[in-house]
């Protein structure tokens, strides 16, 4: 477990890069998170971040598949967004734990 | 998890030459979890894997539940090849496993082939397997990229950081 400094804020954050207390997110966090990842947060990128934030608030299990069906973005759209890593870097940026699922 | 970031995987190509739920399954579920990961994935369905991408096919797969000899009844009771046998059978158990699946969000193949592809993965058939069973290009899911001779792909499969999976 590592602290990292994030926009100006001191945030806990594990091996990968992903944070460990959802309720340190805000949104200039999530920009510098996704920039990492070489990617450029827009509305419609923090629209899926609630979804995801929202979803792993109720404790449901992220897939793909389920982000897809939200009625945010579908699947070819996600990969748009999160191009080399939909689930994965999605979740770093939305500041919830790296999703344990295999779809 | 420790990852191995000095050869990376780039490059994943599949190989599905059975039609069971669990054989074209695991080619699926490796398939997209590649894709999943920025990792570039092609799938070569043959024999009878080729189920999996005809569109008359692709939905009523099933698992064997004779000669399986994993095969148990819920709560791990034996599962006696002779009931296998009986009409029905085969059909209520794998619908049962689809059922399970669908829980875990893992939709059906043709749902699951469309995830891959549009996360940028390609599916092929293979030409030999197709002739032997006679079908054509149309009888074949409309994605489906192309029918190839083994040489093809083959010649896709190169490059530094690519493997070849046989499932």
């Amino acid at each position: 477990m590592a602290q990292k400094t994030i926009a100006g804020q001191t945030v806990e954050v594990n091996d990968e890069g992903y944070m460990v207390d959802a309720s340190q997110w805000n949104k200039e966090i999530a920009a510098e998170l996704a920039k990492e990842d070489g990617i450029e947060l827009t509305d419609k990128h923090y629209e899926v971040l609630e979804f995801l934030r929202d979803s792993n608030e109720k404790g449901v299990t992220l897939t793909i598949r389920r982000v897809g069906k939200s009625g945010i973005v579908d699947i070819k759209g996600l990969y748009k967004l999160f191009p080399g890593g939909p689930l994965k870097y999605s979740s770093k940026a939305a500041g919830i734990p790296k999703p344990a699922s295999c779809v | 998890m420790a990852t191995n970031n000095e050869n990376p995987l780039k490059k994943v190509c599949i190989i599905c030459a059975k039609g069971t739920i669990e054989d074209v399954y695991a080619t699926l579920v490796m398939a997209n979890g590649a894709v999943m990961e920025g990792i570039e994935a092609k799938v070569f369905f043959t024999f009878f894997g080729l189920d999996a991408i005809t569109k008359k096919q692709m939905n009523k797969i099933k698992t064997a539940t004779v000669g399986n000899p994993a095969m148990r009844a819920p709560g791990g009771l034996p599962f006696p090849s002779i009931l296998g046998m009986l009409p029905g059978v085969e059909a209520g158990v794998s619908a049962m496993m689809k059922s399970q699946m669908y829980k875990l969000d893992i939709p059906p193949v043709d749902e699951f082939l469309e995830m891959i592809t549009a996360g940028g993965g390609e599916i092929y058939a293979c030409k030999l397997a197709m002739d032997m069973f006679k079908l054509e290009k149309e009888d074949l899911w409309d994605e489906v990229k192309d029918v190839l001779t083994v040489g093809d792909f083959y010649g896709m499969c190169g490059g530094e950081g690519t493997q070849i999976i046989f499932t």
